[in-house]
C-alpha cells in the first residue's frame, strides 16, 4: 500500500452533498468553464429568441443589395442574394442547437444501453456486438453518416438519428470499459448472490457508479455532434436551404471568398468555432472537476 | 519465446478479414437495400415508372439482394468494382488514382502532425502543471474540435487570399515535380493537422505522465541513473507504445476529414470521389469508395497492432511465464 | 553500541514531512528521530497511514510532487541529504542507498529484459557492458536464482512474484549499498514465498553487511529479522527499542495494543475475544492537543489530553512517548467468554451438515490450456461451525467459494448440498430459501459495497430481497442489524467512502446477515484491514456465530485468523485437498508436509526462527500440474519415486482427520509447541 498519496480520500464525515457542491463550486471557480458556458448560453439565447430581435428577416433576399460589405445598415454585410448576414448568423444557432443536442441524446442513450449490455454479459454477446461496433468504427463517422443520408435522403429527423447512431459505438466503447471495471467489483457479485436480476444489477447497481464518465462522454459528444452536423451541412447533407445555418452558409459562399467577399463566410466560421470551443471548454472543465 | 506470436497474428488477421467482410455487408446494405429502389432514388419521385424499371434492370438492382451482393463480391475479388452510373465507365480506375492522391495528402498530414504532436505531448508531460503544459493542452483541445471547413476558411483567407504564400488549389499542374506537389498539398493538409495535433499530443502526454509516475521509473531514478538515461531508456519506450495505436486509429478519422478538405480544395482524392458519388447517387462508385476507405482503415489498425505486438514484450511473449 | 567517531548510516533529526492537499499542508511525519548503525537492521512498524513509507521516500528525496520535507534533516553516512547537489545526489543513489518496494511486478520495467535491467545497475558504477552482464549474472546467483543466464533473457512478466522480488533485491545489492531500504517487500506474496524472501534478506545482510531499514506492518516479519524496532503512529515515533525486549514488554499502550490484537496460538473464539484498540487514528491534518494516542488509550488521563508526552528513556536503548509508560501492563484485557464451549465442540458430526460438497471439480479453459482449479473436493460443514480453508494463491480457495455461491458453474459430476437439499450451480435455479441461507462477506469492503448507495439502502435492499420485509418493518430490521454489528443509526445515511475500513466491513457483515443465513462464506474477511481493526471484526464474527448458530466457510491465508475462528481446517493445494480435519489436530499434527511448511512460514512475534521448514521452488502452474503427489516438486519430505508417480490415498482416522501423504502418520511432522494450549 503506497502512502505516497494517502490523503486524496476525504476524511470520514464529509457528506456526498458536500462533494457534489464541491464539483459545482470547483466548476464555478474555473475560468475555462465560465468562458465555455457563457458562449454556450449566448448561442442558446440566440437560438431561442434571435428571430424576434434580429434587424432583418433572415430569409428575405434583396437582389439590389447583394454582396454588400459590412456597414451601419448591415453590420455583417449581405450574401450573394442580399440576405442580411448578421440576422442569418444569429438565427443560424437555432438549427444546430436543436439537432446536435438531440443527436447527442440519442447517441448517449443508445450507447449507454449497448455498453451496459456488452460489458455486463461479456462472452459471445460482447464478441458479436463488439465486432459490429468495430465495423462501424472502422469507417470515418462522416462517411457513415453520408452513406445513410444519401440512402434515406436528408431531413432533420434523419440527421438526428443518423448522427446519434454513428456516435453510439463511441459512447458504448467508453461505457463498456467503465462497466468492465465495475463488473469485477464484489458488489456486483454480492448482488448476484442475493439473486438480483441482470437488469436490476445493470441499472441500479452499476449505472450510478458510471454516471460521471457518461456525463463527460455526453458533453464531449455534444461538441463532436456540432462538428459533425456542421460538416454535414457544409457538404449538403445536413440542414437544407433556405434555413439559416452556418455550415450551409459557408458552403454556399466560400466560392466567392477568392473575390474578396470575406464577410459572407467569416462570421459563420467564427460562430461555428466559438460554439464548438465553448462546448469543449465546458466539457473539459467538467471532466477535470469530476476527476478531482 | 515467439511461440505465441504466430497464432496471435493469425487470429488478428482472421479478425481483420471478418471485419472486412462485415464491412462489405454494411456498405452493401447502405447502398443497395436502404434506398429501397436505387433507380427511383436516382431519378427522383416524379420519374416515369417505366424509366425507373428500365434503369433498375440496367443497374441490375431488380434482382434479389443476395444475388446482387454475390455478384458484387465476385466482381470485387477479380478486381471489377462495377460500372459507374454517372461516368458510364468502370469504377476501379477512378478508385485507384483517387486513392493514390489521397495517400499523398494523408502522408503529408502525418509527416507534419506525428512529430509535432508527439513532441508537444512529451514536452507537456515533462513540464506537467507548468504554463507550457497548460498552453499545449488548451491549444490542442481547442484546435481538435475545429471542423476542417472552418479552419480551412481561416487558412485560405490568411495564406492564399491575404498573404498569397500558398496556392489555393490543391491540384498541381500536370507533370509537376514533388516539390511543387508538396507546395500544393500543404494548405489542404493543415486543417487535418490542426484537428489531429491535439489528439495525438493529449494521448502522448497521458502515456508519458503514466510512465513518469510508474514504479519502474522510480526504480531507475533510485539506481542513480542520470535523468536523460531514465527518460530515453525507461520512460519513452513504455510511454510511446500506446500512441502507435492511437495514431493508427486517427488514420481512419483523417480519411473522413479528407471528404471535407478535398471537396473544399477541389482535390481529386477518395474523399471528393465519395462525396461526388453521393451527390450524384452513383451507388456503384459510392459502394466501392466507402469500402476502400474502410479497408484502408482495417489494414492500418492491423499493421499498428502488429507493430505494437512486436515492440511490447508482454504481448510478444504471450501470457504469463 | 555506537562508536561516536563513525556517523550512523542513517540518522533522522526531527524530520517532518507534509503533503499539500487542496492547497493545505497536511503533516504526515512529525519530528521523527532515529538512527541506524552500521550493519544494523532497523524495523519500522506502523499501520496504514502512519507515514512509514513516506520515511523511505523522504530519505532518498523522491517524495511525490506535492510532498515536502518541512523540517529537520535526514543524514546518510553523516551527510545531509537535503543539502546535496544534483551530482552528489546521483552519486548517493548510485552507490550508497538502495531500495526494494512492495510490488516487484511494477518496480521492474516491463519492456526491458531482466539481464539488461540488472546490468544497468553495474554500468552506473562504471562497469563495461560485458563486465556488467557477467556481474549481473553473478548477483542473480547470489540471490539464489538457480539458472541466472536463462532468467536474464526473460522479461519481468514471465517471472513469478517471488522471482521478481529476488531480481529487485539483486539490483539493489548491485551497488553494495551501505543502506538498504525494504518497504513491505513481501506484502502480496504467498506465505511460503514470503518466508523464502525473508530468509534470503537475513542471509544477505550477513554476506553484504549492509544496514537495513525494514518497513512493514507485519509484526512477525519484523520480529524475525530486525535488531531494533521503531513504532510509528500518526506520523510520530511512539516507541523504540531492541526488538525482543520491545515485543516482550511494550512500553507504549499502542504497541501493547497492536501486539495483543494478533490472534496468536492459544487463543480461540470460544475461550476469549481478542483484545482490540478502540476508535480510529486521527484524521490526517487534524491538529492534536496532548498525546496523539490519547483518544484511543485506556490509560489516558487529563495530562495525556493536554500535554504532548516527550520521548522518555525507559530502559537500555529504549524510549517511549507515553506519560504512563510504566503502567502499560495495567491495560485492561478483554473479558474471557463466560462459558467456554458455547459452540458445539469440534468433531461432532451427527445430524445433517449445513453444507456438503461431493467430488466438486472445476476446470477453466479447454485442453491443452485447461487449468483444473478444483479437483474432486469433498467437504462437509456442520451447523454453527467454522471450516477454515487454507492455501496459497492458485490453490482454488476462491474458485470453491464462487462455485458454492453460484457465481461460476462447477464441472458436471460433482455435487453441492445445502441442509441436505441439492444446490443448483446457478443462482437463479436456487430456491429463495437457499439464497438467503447462503451469503458471503468479501475481502475488500471497498469493492463489496456499492459506493453510490447509502448504508440504509445497502442493508435495506438485502433485507427486502432476503428477508422479504418492506416499509417500517424493514427500517426496524435495518436498525437492529446495525446494532448487532455495533454500528449506530447515525451511520444510516452515510455512503461507504465516509466510513472507516472497519465500519465498512461491519456494514458488509450486516448485509450478509440480513436474511438470517445459516452459512456465510468469509472470503479473507480481514486481510484488507489493519491489525487493530482485524481483531474487532474477528470478535464480531465469533459473537454472531455464537448468537445465531451460523456456520462459516472461512477462506484465509492467515493461519492466525484461521486458528482463532475454525473448528475444522481444510488445506488446498493446486485445487486438491491435501489435508482436512478438526482444527486442533491439523494444527498440532501429525500434519501434511505442506501444512507443516505453511505453519512454519507464518512469522511469529516472539521472533523464534527455529524448526522452520522451507519450501523451495515456485508453485507449479495449474496448466501442467505435477504427476503423482501434486506436492512432490516442493516437498521437503519426499520419500522416493512413489511420490512422483502415485497419488497418495486420502483416508480419515477416527477423528475425521485425513492426510494425503505416502508417509505413515507416525513419521509426519508435529508442531513443536502445540497450537492449542
Amino acid at each position: 500500500m503506497s502512502e505516497a498519496l494517502p490523503l486524496t480520500e476525504p476524511a470520514p464525515g464529509l457528506a456526498r452533498e458536500a462533494r457534489t457542491r464541491g464539483v459545482v463550486g470547483r466548476l464555478l471557480r474555473t475560468p475555462s468553464f465560465l468562458i465555455g458556458i457563457t458562449i454556450l448560453l449566448f448561442w442558446a439565447v440566440c437560438a431561442v429568441f434571435a428571430p424576434s430581435f434580429v434587424p432583418y428577416d433572415p430569409y428575405a433576399d434583396d437582389l439590389l443589395n447583394t454582396l454588400q460589405p459590412p456597414s451601419a445598415e448591415h453590420w455583417f454585410g449581405t450574401d450573394q442574394i442580399g440576405r442580411d448576414v448578421f440576422s442569418r448568423v444569429l438565427v443560424g444557432a437555432r438549427a444546430i442547437l436543436t439537432i446536435a443536442p438531440l443527436a447527442t441524446l440519442v447517441g448517449t442513450v443508445a450507447g449507454t444501453a449497448i455498453g451496459l449490455i456488452t460489458g455486463y454479459f461479456g462472452g459471445w454477446v460482447d464478441a458479436i456486438i463488439g465486432r459490429l461496433l468495430e465495423v462501424m468504427l472502422s469507417l470515418p463517422l462522416i462517411i457513415v453518416a453520408l452513406l445513410v443520408l444519401v440512402a434515406l435522403g436528408p431531413s432533420t429527423p434523419t440527421v438526428v438519428v443518423v448522427v446519434g447512431l454513428v456516435f453510439a459505438p463511441l459512447v458504448a466503447r467508453t461505457v463498456r470499459a467503465a462497466v468492465l471495471t465495475e463488473r469485477h467489483l464484489d458488489y456486483v457479485a454480492a448482488a448476484a448472490v442475493r439473486g438480483e436480476s441482470a437488469p436490476y444489477i445493470m441499472s441500479v447497481e452499476i449505472l450510478p457508479n458510471i454516471t460521471p464518465p457518461i456525463i463527460v462522454e455526453g458533453t464531449v459528444r455534444l461538441g463532436y455532434a456540432i462538428f459533425t452536423i456542421a460538416s454535414l451541412s457544409f457538404l449538403g447533407f445536413g440542414v437544407q436551404p433556405p434555413t439559416p445555418d452556418w455550415g450551409l452558409a459557408i458552403a454556399e459562399n466560400y466560392g466567392v471568398l477568392i473575390g474578396g467577399f470575406w464577410w459572407t463566410v467569416v462570421f459563420d466560421t467564427a460562430a461555428t468555432a466559438s460554439l464548438i470551443v465553448g462546448v469543449n471548454l465546458a466539457a473539459e472543465s467538467l471532466q477535470r472537476a469530476l476527476a478531482e | 519465446m515467439s511461440g505465441a506470436l504466430g497464432p496471435f497474428l493469425l487470429k488478428r488477421l482472421a479478425l481483420s478479414l471478418l471485419t472486412l467482410w462485415l464491412l462489405s455487408v454494411v456498405v452493401f446494405f447502405g447502398c443497395q437495400v436502404l434506398p429501397g429502389d436505387p433507380a427511383r432514388a436516382i431519378l427522383g419521385p416524379l420519374a416515369d415508372p417505366r424509366a425507373v424499371a428500365a434503369l433498375n434492370e440496367k443497374l441490375g438492382s431488380d434482382r434479389p439482394p443476395v444475388e446482387i451482393y454475390l455478384s458484387w463480391m465476385g466482381g470485387l475479388i477479380t478486381g471489377d468494382m462495377g460500372q459507374s452510373y454517372a461516368y458510364r465507365s468502370p469504377v476501379a480506375p477512378f478508385i485507384g488514382s483517387a486513392l493514390v492522391n489521397s495517400l499523398k495528402l494523408a502522408a503529408t498530414v502525418f509527416a507534419i502532425v506525428v512529430p509535432l504532436g508527439i513532441g508537444a505531448g512529451v514536452l507537456a508531460a515533462l513540464r506537467a502543471g507548468r504554463p507550457i503544459d497548460r498552453l499545449i493542452s488548451v491549444a490542442g483541445l481547442s484546435l481538435t474540435v475545429i471542423p476542417e471547413f472552418v479552419s480551412s476558411i481561416a487558412l485560405i483567407l490568411v495564406f492564399a487570399v491575404l498573404l498569397r504564400w500558398l496556392p489555393l488549389s490543391a491540384s498541381w499542374p500536370a507533370g509537376s515535380g514533388p516539390l511543387v506537389q508538396l507546395q500544393h498539398l500543404i494548405l489542404p493538409a493543415l486543417p487535418l493537422v490542426i484537428v489531429l495535433f491535439g489528439y495525438i499530443a493529449r494521448m502522448t502526454r497521458a502515456g508519458m505522465v503514466e510512465a513518469l509516475s510508474a514504479d519502474y521509473t522510480r526504480t531507475a531514478i533510485l539506481k542513480g541513473l542520470p535523468w536523460r538515461t531514465v527518460l530515453s531508456r525507461h520512460v519513452l519506450r513504455n510511454a510511446l507504445l500506446p500512441t502507435i495505436t492511437v495514431i493508427a486509429a486517427q488514420m481512419g478519422y483523417a480519411l473522413g476529414g479528407l471528404v471535407v478538405v478535398e471537396s473544399l480544395f477541389r482535390y481529386q482524392g477518395i474523399g471528393s470521389l465519395v462525396l461526388g458519388a453521393a451527390r450524384a447517387k452513383d451507388f456503384a462508385m459510392l459502394q466501392a469508395g466507402i469500402l476502400t476507405v474502410g479497408a484502408f482503415f482495417v489494414v492500418t489498425t492491423l499493421l499498428a497492432d502488429i507493430v505494437t505486438t512486436l515492440l511490447d514484450p508482454r504481448l510478444r511473449t504471450g501470457g504469463r511465464r | 553500541m555506537t562508536d561516536p567517531a563513525v556517523p550512523p548510516v542513517l540518522r533522522l533529526d526531527d524530520m517532518s514531512v507534509s503533503y499539500r492537499i487542496r492547497g493545505r499542508a497536511v503533516p504526515v511525519l512529525s519530528q521523527v528521530n532515529l538512527s541506524i548503525a552500521k550493519g544494523e537492521v532497523y524495523g519500522l512498524v506502523g499501520e496504514s497511514g502512519s507515514g512509514k513509507s513516506t520515511v523511505a521516500l523522504a530519505v532518498q528525496r523522491v517524495l511525490p510532487a506535492n510532498g515536502r520535507m518541512s523540517g529537520g534533516r535526514a543524514l546518510i553516512n553523516g551527510r545531509d541529504v537535503g543539502a546535496l547537489d544534483r551530482a552528489a545526489l546521483l552519486q548517493m543513489r548510485a552507490r550508497e542507498v538502495a531500495m526494494v518496494f512492495q510490488d516487484p511486478g511494477r518496480a521492474l520495467n516491463p519492456s526491458i529484459t531482466i539481464g539488461r535491467q540488472v546490468a544497468e545497475a553495474f554500468e552506473i558504477l562504471g562497469a563495461s557492458g560485458h563486465e556488467a552482464r557477467r556481474r549481473a549474472e553473478e548477483m542473480l546467483t547470489r540471490v539464489r536464482i538457480s539458472s541466472p543466464a536463462r532468467v536474464m533473457e526473460r522479461y519481468p512478466h514471465q517471472l513469478s512474484g517471488g522471482m521478481q522480488q529476488r531480481v529487485v533485491i539483486a539490483m539493489a545489492l548491485a551497488k553494495d549499498p551501505s543502506l538498504l531500504i525494504l518497504d513491505e517487500p513481501t506484502t502480496g506474496l504467498d506465505a511460503t514465498i514470503e518466508a523464502e524472501i525473508l530468509d534470503l534478506v537475513d542471509t544477505l545482510r550477513r554476506e553484504f553487511g549492509a544496514s537495513i531499514l525494514f518497513i512493514s506492518h507485519n509484526l512477525g516479519a519484523i520480529a524475525g529479522l530486525c535488531d531494533r524496532v521503531g513504532v510509528l503512529y500518526a506520523g510520530r515515533l511512539v516507541e523504540e527499542g531492541p526488538v525482543r525486549d520491545l515485543f516482550a514488554d511494550p512500553r507504549h499502550p499502542y504497541t501493547a495494543g497492536l501486539l495483543r490484537c494478533l490472534p496468536r496460538p492459544g487463543l480461540r473464539k470460544d475461550l476469549a475475544p481478542l483484545d482490540t484498540i478502540p476508535g480510529f487514528p486521527p484524521a490526517p491534518g487534524s491538529i492534536p492537543v496532548g498525546c496523539v494516542f490519547a483518544p484511543r488509550c485506556a490509560l489516558a488521563d487529563e495530562t495525556c489530553r493536554t500535554i504532548d508526552p516527550p520521548l522518555v528513556t525507559t530502559g537500555a536503548g529504549r524510549v517511549s512517548r507515553c506519560h504512563h509508560h510504566d503502567r502499560v501492563g495495567d491495560l485492561p484485557h478483554a473479558v474471557p467468554r463466560a462459558a467456554a464451549g458455547t459452540l458445539a465442540p469440534a468433531g461432532a458430526s451427527t445430524g445433517t451438515p449445513v453444507l456438503e460438497l461431493t467430488a466438486l471439480s472445476k476446470t477453466y479453459g479447454s485442453a491443452p490450456y485447461a487449468v483444473q482449479a478444483l479437483r474432486d473436493v469433498s467437504l462437509r460443514l456442520m451447523p454453527g461451525q467454522t471450516l477454515g480453508l487454507v492455501g496459497e494463491s492458485g490453490s482454488g480457495k476462491s474458485t470453491l467459494a464462487h462455485a458454492l455461491l453460484g457465481l461460476i458453474a462447477p464441472d458436471a459430476g460433482g455435487g453441492m448440498a445445502l441442509d441436505g437439499a441439492a444446490l443448483a450451480p446457478e443462482v437463479r435455479r436456487r430456491t429463495a430459501e437457499q439464497i438467503k441461507t447462503l451469503q458471503i462477506v468479501f475481502q475488500n469492503p471497498d469493492s463489496a459495497l456499492n459506493r453510490s448507495h447509502s448504508v440504509r439502502r445497502l442493508i435495506g435492499r438485502a433485507i427486502t430481497r432476503l428477508g422479504g420485509l418492506k416499509g417500517a418493518q424493514r427500517e426496524a430490521q435495518v436498525t437492529r442489524l446495525l446494532e448487532s454489528v455495533r454500528l449506530t443509526a447515525r451511520q444510516l445515511s452515510a455512503r461507504p467512502r465516509q466510513l472507516s475500513g472497519g465500519m465498512k466491513q461491519r456494514v458488509a457483515v450486516a448485509r450478509a446477515f440480513a436474511g438470517n443465513p445459516r452459512l456465510v462464506v468469509c472470503d479473507e474477511p480481514t486481510s484488507a484491514l489493519d491489525v487493530s481493526v482485524q481483531a474487532a471484526i474477528l470478535n464480531l464474527l465469533a459473537e454472531l456465530q455464537a448468537e445465531r448458530q451460523v456456520a462459516y466457510l472461512l477462506i484465509s491465508h492467515d493461519l492466525g485468523v484461521v486458528r482463532y475462528l475454525s473448528d475444522w481446517i481444510a488445506v488446498l493445494y493446486l485445487g486438491r485437498l491435501l489435508e482436512v480435519g478438526p482444527a486442533a489436530r491439523v494444527l498440532d499434527g501429525p500434519h501434511h508436509p505442506y501444512t507443516e511448511a505453511l505453519l512454519s512460514a507464518a512469522p511469529s512475534v516472539s521472533g523464534e526462527r527455529t524448526g522452520r521448514i522451507r519450501l523451495t521452488g515456485a508453485i507449479p502452474s495449474g496448466v501442467s500440474p505435477p504427476a503423482g503427489c501434486l506436492f512432490h516438486t516442493r516437498c521437503p519430505r519426499r520419500i522416493g519415486p512413489i511420490c512422483d508417480t502415485e497419488e497418495p490415498p486420502f483416508t480419515a482416522d477416527a477423528h475425521g482427520h485425513a492426510i494425503r501423504c505416502h508417509l505413515p502418520r507416525a513419521e509426519l511432522g508435529r508442531s513443536l509447541a502445540p497450537a492449542t494450549a
